[in-house]
């Protein structure tokens, strides 16, 4: 098992608060690694500086042996990194096909005057995007909701549609910001499901952020726990819920 | 109850999605194509008039509607592309090369506007774009040695292989033209990255960045696109008006664009088309029923102007959606009768995110 | 001696012309930290205010003070009935709409204005109109001192309102968070419509002090462009700041119109507009926030 992705020493701060703090932890490729800890604890974060959306203050990102800690946020697809948001951030006023296809950005290969003339080369490359896209559309059961507005659509199949528009991105490492968030109990099992099946059938490396302990023992390979921006403990899943810092961070230790 | 079905992904991208669309279109362009040998020339200017202004709203409507970019300046882009247009032509430059040459030289301007303001949205942009319209709007009336300032500037009559392209038929038909080749460019944007990249940029620019779309490159390429085709626009004017005075490009001709959109509906290509034909023909529908008006009210000065602002706010209170989002609605309720509900198309209530925290 | 008091000269009457741009951005800012509403017809109100005023102070003969405060009366309620019959309905839809709308009222408030009043320039008489006091080598005019002295007196007002009075704590409150306000049982709705009272108010205020110095018209309300440039000068959400912007601007496009050649003046304020959204959007009194994803 080979490192995908590795964060050294990263930290950020903002004014004097330090939200994540000298945190160190490698992921290993076709390894699913749960991030959990208290609200406030620095989780989101770190997928921020992950997908460069902040700017560490110091440390080193290195993803597939390259070091991303400066690369611009837009180049982070293409390198084969894609997110999902906390609270959803998907295009409300386009449709679910609409969402999707931008999810292709990234392997866009044609210039701005063939697709200005949408010359055959656009063209065919449309019929291509548009036949991954149907893929992903059929693998998470979204037929029926192809060419409705996302601002039409209910809160549980906006967030698979979330999951749908990431893994158009045919990335190698998938950020999954609190998937099971505002989700049923049935639903959060179809999440894990398709967690299982994102692991095993399409050998996509994922990083979760999440709160339900069920999904994160069901679905993880390895957990690190992190409370104010500092590492806790990291192992496996079982390891982590019995160790006693992070007890005491979610419980509370003696006065 | 008849319903479109398609059958492949070909289809779903295609410019007409079926027999009928076809149809429809191709007989419209077919009447339009027939209306000066019908209509007296004064309808032929109006709609003329008409065509030129929807080519500026097509536009507008890229940058505004589709990659959510407010630009209150867009008379300064009209500007650019009549003078350029007026002031090659005089120097001996043929008609057929001024005209993209002004699309190109307000495509520039476009970027010069765009760059600066890139990390600027909403109310900043607004303003930021007023501020350039109004400076461009003095330069047009301080340069007086290229523009002749406020002695005014009389345009040449263009010639396409010889021939003069005169009157209002003329100026018709080379509206008609270039507003087909607007469309037809603005729907290939519609159906290709380009397009989607923009409106993810109005949906959620954070996303957008992740899902890898260079958020200035698209920005500054939605200026460009916007501002060029307003050039366009802007040259055909000045063979529209014959004569340029500095200070027609100023803020009212900028609101009056974004009324054009706004109107129109925003986000739809049939908004700018609707739009326009509201903007230019309300003045003539004041004109006509003026004198019937009681109470002496057609006899008011700032008539205009007043029914202007009036429909704004009733448009923005009974029908954000503008003409276009109304037609869909009829559309709907015919293709359903008679089992049409009215809840179906209620308009959600939206609430809008804080636009401090974008 | 004589470079150094014209330069005074150019500050002094730049501060005033900047006051009332000051005035109308604080009318403006006020209602953008309540509702978020970009009100483009700010300007207009002024305008309405000024004729309101003339019409109580020059037609009907009233003393200039009553006149005055009946004026601001008049517009604080029209302001608060603005907000409650047209305005609350679009709370929710984007912020473009709103500017759409603004645009629109004020299409119709200078037809108004011109249907009512008449499309010529008016002004009435005041007590400081064409009276000068002297200090050294300047020149000053009571105009522009009023105005001055005016803009003092309503921040003073306004400050005092706001930091000391319940209902002025409330509207901080309701400004800041409106959720939380309704909570705390603070009426909402009600609280904005008298925010949008209030800016109308400051308005008028505006209004009636430039009335002698700059004659009355339907356009005069262009002037809020300006005042636009203010608010983003002196950092967008703070009223210090809008006012602080505002002298600044007044200011410079003195000097401006006195040292540039021809011209320039005009552009002034819509250069440093551009300058400051490029280089420091937050402007002098920053309030930035970052959203979190």
């Amino acid at each position: 098992m080979s490192t995908l992705f590795a964060a050294r020493d990263i930290a950020i701060q903002f004014g004097g608060i330090k939200a994540v703090d000298a945190v160190t932890f490698d992921v290993n490729e076709g390894e699913v690694f749960s991030i959990i800890g208290p609200n406030g604890a620095g989780k989101t974060t770190i997928f921020n500086l992950i997908s460069r959306i902040y700017n560490p203050t110091s440390g080193e990102l290195t993803f597939n042996g390259r070091n991303i800690t400066r690369v611009p946020p837009h180049e982070i697809a293409s390198l084969g990194i894609a997110r999902t948001f906390q609270n959803i951030e998907l295009f409300a006023q386009a449709t679910l096909l609409q969402n999707l296809l931008i999810g292709r950005h990234c392997h866009v290969r044609n210039n701005l005057i063939s697709q200005l003339c949408f010359l055959p080369s656009t063209r065919k490359a449309e019929l291509e995007h548009r036949e991954k896209v149907e893929d992903i559309i059929a693998f998470l059961d979204l037929q029926r909701y192809r060419d409705t507005l996302i601002a039409n659509l209910p809160y549980g199949v906006r967030k698979v549609v979330e999951l749908g528009r990431a893994l158009c991105v045919e990335p190698k490492l998938l950020l999954l910001d609190e998937p099971s968030s505002g989700l049923n109990v049935e639903e959060t099992e179809g999440m894990a499901f398709w967690i299982e099946d994102i692991k095993k059938d399409l050998g996509i490396t994922v990083i979760m952020v999440e709160h339900d302990m069920k999904l994160v023992s069901a679905v993880s390979d390895r957990v690190m726990a992190l409370n104010y921006g500092r590492v806790l403990a990291l192992g496996t899943p079982h390891e982590v819920q019995t160790h006693p810092e992070v007890v005491r961070a979610y419980i509370g230790g003696e006065a | 109850m008849h319903q479109a079905l398609k059958t492949s992904y070909r289809q779903d991208i295609s410019l007409l999605a079926n027999r009928s669309g076809v149809f429809w279109y191709g007989l419209l362009i077919v009447v339009m194509l027939l209306v000066p040998g019908v209509l007296g020339e004064f309808y032929v200017n109006e709609l003329g008039g008409v065509f030129i202004f929807a080519i500026a709203g097509v536009g507008l409507m890229l940058l505004t509607g589709y990659t959510g970019l407010v630009n209150l300046g867009q008379g300064a882009f009209l500007g650019i592309g009549a003078y350029t247009n007026s002031v090659l032509m005089t120097k001996g430059v043929p008609f057929v090369i001024t005209l993209p040459l002004s699309g190109v030289f307000a495509a520039i301007a476009g970027i010069l506007l765009g760059i600066p303001t890139l990390r600027m949205t909403g109310f900043y942009l607004a303003i930021a774009t007023l501020a350039f319209g109004s400076i461009v709007g003095t330069i047009f009336q301080k340069w007086t040695a290229v523009t002749g300032g406020f002695d005014g500037f009389a345009v040449p009559t263009p010639t396409i292989l010889g021939y003069p392209i005169e009157g209002a038929t003329g100026v018709y038909y080379m509206s008609l033209f270039v507003l087909i080749f607007v469309l037809w460019m603005s729907v290939n944007i519609l159906r290709s990255p380009v397009g989607r990249a923009m409106v993810a940029i109005r949906d959620s620019e954070v996303s957008a960045q992740s899902m890898g779309i260079n958020l200035s490159l698209y920005k500054t390429i939605s200026f460009a696109i916007s501002s060029g085709i307003t050039g366009l626009a802007g040259a055909l004017f000045a063979h529209y008006v014959r004569f340029l005075a500095p200070d027609s490009f100023d803020i009212l001709l900028s609101i009056q664009f974004v009324t054009i959109i706004f109107v129109g509906g925003l986000g739809s290509l049939h908004g700018a088309i609707f739009g326009a034909m509201f903007v230019r023909l309300l003045p003539q529908l004041i004109a006509i029923v003026r004198d019937d008006l009681p109470f002496g009210i057609g006899r008011m000065p700032g008539l205009e102007p007043s029914l202007f602002g009036l429909v704004l706010v009733l448009v923005i209170l009974f029908e954000p959606t503008g003409i276009y989002g109304r037609w869909l609605k009829l559309k709907t309720y015919f293709k359903n009768f008679p089992l049409h509900r009215r809840t179906g198309m209620r308009r959600q209530k939206t609430y809008a995110r804080s636009e401090r925290l974008r | 001696m004589g470079d150094v008091a014209h330069l005074l000269q150019l500050v002094i009457n730049g501060a005033a012309g900047g006051c009332i741009y000051g005035v109308i951005a604080l009318g403006f800012v006020l209602i953008y930290k309540a509702t978020e509403m970009i009100n483009f017809a700010q300007g207009d109100l002024m305008m309405l205010g000024g004729f309101v005023a003339l019409s109580l102070i020059a037609n009907m003969g009233l003393n200039y003070w009553l006149g005055g405060l009946l004026a601001i009366a008049i517009m604080t309620a029209f302001g608060f009935l603005l907000d409650a019959v047209l305005l609350r309905r679009v709370i929710g839809q984007p912020q473009f709409a709103v500017i759409m709308l603004t645009l629109g009222l004020g299409f119709i408030f200078r037809a108004f204005a011109g249907i009512t009043w008449g499309y010529g320039s008016y002004t009435f008489v005041t007590p400081f109109t064409n009276k000068v006091e002297r200090f050294g080598g300047i020149v000053i005019g009571q105009d522009s001192l009023s105005i001055v002295v005016g803009t003092v007196i309503l921040c003073l007002v306004l400050y005092l309102f706001f930091s000391k009075t319940r209902l002025g704590i409330a509207m901080q409150a309701a400004s800041q968070n409106q959720l939380a306000a309704y909570y705390m049982g603070i009426p909402v709705r009600t609280i904005f419509s008298l925010i949008w009272g209030i800016s109308a108010a400051a308005s008028t205020v505006a209004g009636i002090l430039l009335a002698p110095s700059t004659v009355l018209d339907v356009n005069m309300g262009f002037l809020g462009f300006k005042a636009f440039a203010a608010a983003v000068l002196g950092g967008f959400g703070s009223i210090p700041g809008a006012l602080v912007g505002g002298v600044i601007i007044g200011i410079v496009e003195q000097l401006a119109g006195y040292y540039l050649p021809a011209g320039f003046q005009e552009v002034t304020s819509n250069i440093v507009l551009l300058l400051v959204l490029i280089l420091r959007p937050q402007g002098i009194f920053a309030e930035t926030q970052r959203k979190k994803v």
